[in-house]
């Protein structure tokens, strides 16, 4: 009987695989919540608007996904820099602005959510892509593309903004300007265009995440919800602003997920990162890697 | 104005708009009140942990799921009167407000809301997999032919029942912001670092704000499995109820009992008519954008253009 056996490192790999993708996905929040301190809680509506910008360039011209994910960067990166502007203005440095900064962004999640219900409905839609269907497999572990390909673009996407954080002025502005805005404003650089870059950057990251996701599985406009609780729980469980952290989460996430699919069913598996988020508010609310 | 005096004002303004909606007698007129008041209700409780001590829950629906899904349970095992269930719904809502509260409320507030947030999520797969209660098959629940007490139509009971709901809770509202409470609550919104080293228990003080308004979100809740007769979990759970909620009581304005009531009626009675003219999904598109306009433009609500 090697079956169980076979079930659980199947169900290890493919949550490893999964929790590659959560990375991708909860990345931006990384930066936009974790760094800057803005609580963008509709940020998986831009990413299921990265999803349906990638279904229309897929079934109208036959782009493959990620790359039009890639091609419509800069139109995200635009988008996040007229969110930033507004929020800037309304909000930061007003009295009370943590709440209506919340109401905020969660009346932009609902008007997202509404507006891609309006124009395309509440089916579930899907592209079509060369890897979306096959499987590698190596022994008894099955590696299906669907979810290979979306795992290496992640780690292509966090290593490149690792780079851009660690080598430029720039990322490392941005890895202070949570901390000291007054230090940064004495290095020469002003506080809230280090932050439109930031959360212009977060908002970009949403075209190739929601690119992936709609690879990973079919979307429809209200599944961005499902992802609430898992991107904060990745980003709290790891520990807020550390990218290596927040991938190492991921993981976590996706197997511990992927295990409670395979053994009790799919439909439990939203529940998971719940559990997660709060242990991780409870036990240890600095996070895996964080300082404390 | 007293308390007493308040309360005897807001029964006779009860009584004379169910003796009005009587005489007029469309069934339409109730059922559609009905959902103004419940809206009344829910942006009521909401008010008094997001307005008065500055606490944002997005979980509404949770809150509100757990009273309808109290009575759905409730109405399989027991033959109870409405207004009882009503108490067991609240009661259930306010112990798991009191739980998240717990775990959640002595981090910064973002990780309440948060947590509100993904909470729904959480209760509305428990739902769905819990065969006993519908499961994602939903539930049917046969409304009683006539009232008991009043006579006439049920649903004239569930909107009697509805209004005097709306009653009490307004009047804890009003009474909760005059009072210690009250003054403590708005103490946190403030600066909760000071109104802790003055000696204001603020935790306590957070776990009762939030007991309170899912208390008042269950009890406006148990009576909808008799109102809607069909309930499924993403119809119980629907983002909606949060939404509505958070721009109701935002739009009213959020530092007096009155905002959440004027927000209510105003968007209540504006989704009914957008509904039925134009469709509900525009209508939901429309308290959305309302919301962040008044939230950029308005923070302190309609109430805030009376007041300097």
């Amino acid at each position: 009987m090697d079956l169980p056996f076979d079930l659980l490192g199947n169900a290890i790999i493919s949550g490893l695989l999964l929790g590659g993708f959560y990375a991708a996905i909860t990345i931006g929040i990384t930066i936009s919540f974790g760094m800057l301190d803005i609580v963008n809680i509709a940020h998986p509506a831009f990413i299921l608007l990265g999803s349906y910008t990638a279904y229309l360039a897929n079934s109208i011209l036959g782009l493959d996904p990620i790359l039009s994910g890639c091609i419509l960067l800069p139109a995200f990166y635009a988008l996040g820099v007229a969110i930033y502007q507004v929020y800037n203005i309304a909000f930061e440095g007003r009295s009370g602005s943590s709440m209506l900064g919340l109401a905020f962004f969660f009346g932009l999640l609902f008007i997202t959510e509404v507006s891609l219900v309006l124009v395309f409905g509440v089916d579930y839609r899907l592209v079509e892509a060369p890897y979306v269907g096959p499987s590698l497999h190596a022994g008894s572990i099955d590696l299906p593309l669907r979810l290979l390909v979306p795992f290496l673009v992640s780690l292509a996407l966090i290593g490149a903004l690792q780079l851009f954080m660690s080598r430029t002025f720039i990322g490392r502005a941005l890895q202070a300007v949570a901390q000291d805005p007054q230090a940064l404003r004495l290095m020469g650089a002003r506080p809230a265009g280090i932050k439109r870059i930031g959360f212009a950057l977060s908002i970009a990251t949403t075209s190739i995440a929601g690119a992936i996701l709609i690879v990973v599985q079919p979307v429809e406009p209200s599944i961005g919800r499902d992802y609430v609780g898992r991107i904060f729980a990745i980003c709290v469980l790891g520990g807020l602003g550390s990218f290596a952290g927040t991938v190492a989460a991921a993981m976590i996430l996706g197997i511990v997920e992927s295990l409670t699919a395979t053994f009790y069913g799919p439909s439990w598996a939203p529940a998971v990162a719940f559990g997660l988020l709060l242990a991780a508010l409870t036990v240890r609310p600095a996070g895996l890697l964080g300082r404390r | 104005m007293q308390n007493a005096r308040f309360i005897v004002l807001a029964a006779l303004a009860g009584a004379g708009l169910f003796i009005v909606t009587w005489l007029i007698d469309n069934a339409y007129i109730f059922f559609a009140g009905y959902v103004v008041l419940q809206y009344i209700v829910l942006a009521t409780a909401w008010n008094i942990l997001g307005g008065y001590a500055g606490y944002v829950n997005f979980g509404t629906a949770a809150f509100f799921a757990m009273g309808a899904y109290t009575t759905v349970i409730l109405h399989k095992t027991t033959s109870m009167p409405l207004p009882l269930m009503m108490v067991l719904g609240g009661a259930i809502s306010g112990l798991v407000g009191l739980g998240m509260g717990y775990l959640t409320l002595r981090l910064r507030g973002t990780f309440f809301s948060i947590a509100t947030l993904a909470m729904a999520v959480v209760l509305q797969t428990l739902i769905t997999n819990w065969n006993f209660v519908g499961g994602s098959r939903g539930v049917y629940i046969i409304r009683p032919a006539s009232s008991p007490v009043i006579g006439g139509d049920y649903i004239q009971y569930l909107f009697l029942i509805m209004l005097l709901l709306t009653v009490l809770a307004v009047c804890s509202a009003r009474a909760i912001q005059h009072s210690r409470l009250g003054y403590g609550f708005s103490a946190i919104r403030d600066d909760e670092l000071a109104a802790e080293a003055s000696g204001v228990p603020t935790l306590r003080l957070k776990l009762i704000a939030t007991v309170l308004s899912g208390l008042f979100m269950g009890m406006a809740g148990a009576p909808l499995p008799y109102y809607v007769t069909y309930l499924d979990p993403p119809s119980g759970f629907s983002l909606s109820y949060a939404v509505n909620t958070i721009a109701m009581a935002l739009i009213g304005g959020t530092s007096t009992w009155v905002g959440p009531v004027i927000g209510a009626i105003l968007i209540g009675i504006l989704q009914q008519v957008a509904s039925v003219t134009i469709s509900s999904a525009l209508s939901l598109l429309i308290v959305g954008l309302l919301l962040v306009g008044f939230v950029i433009a308005a923070p302190r609500g309609i109430v805030g253009w009376f007041r300097r």
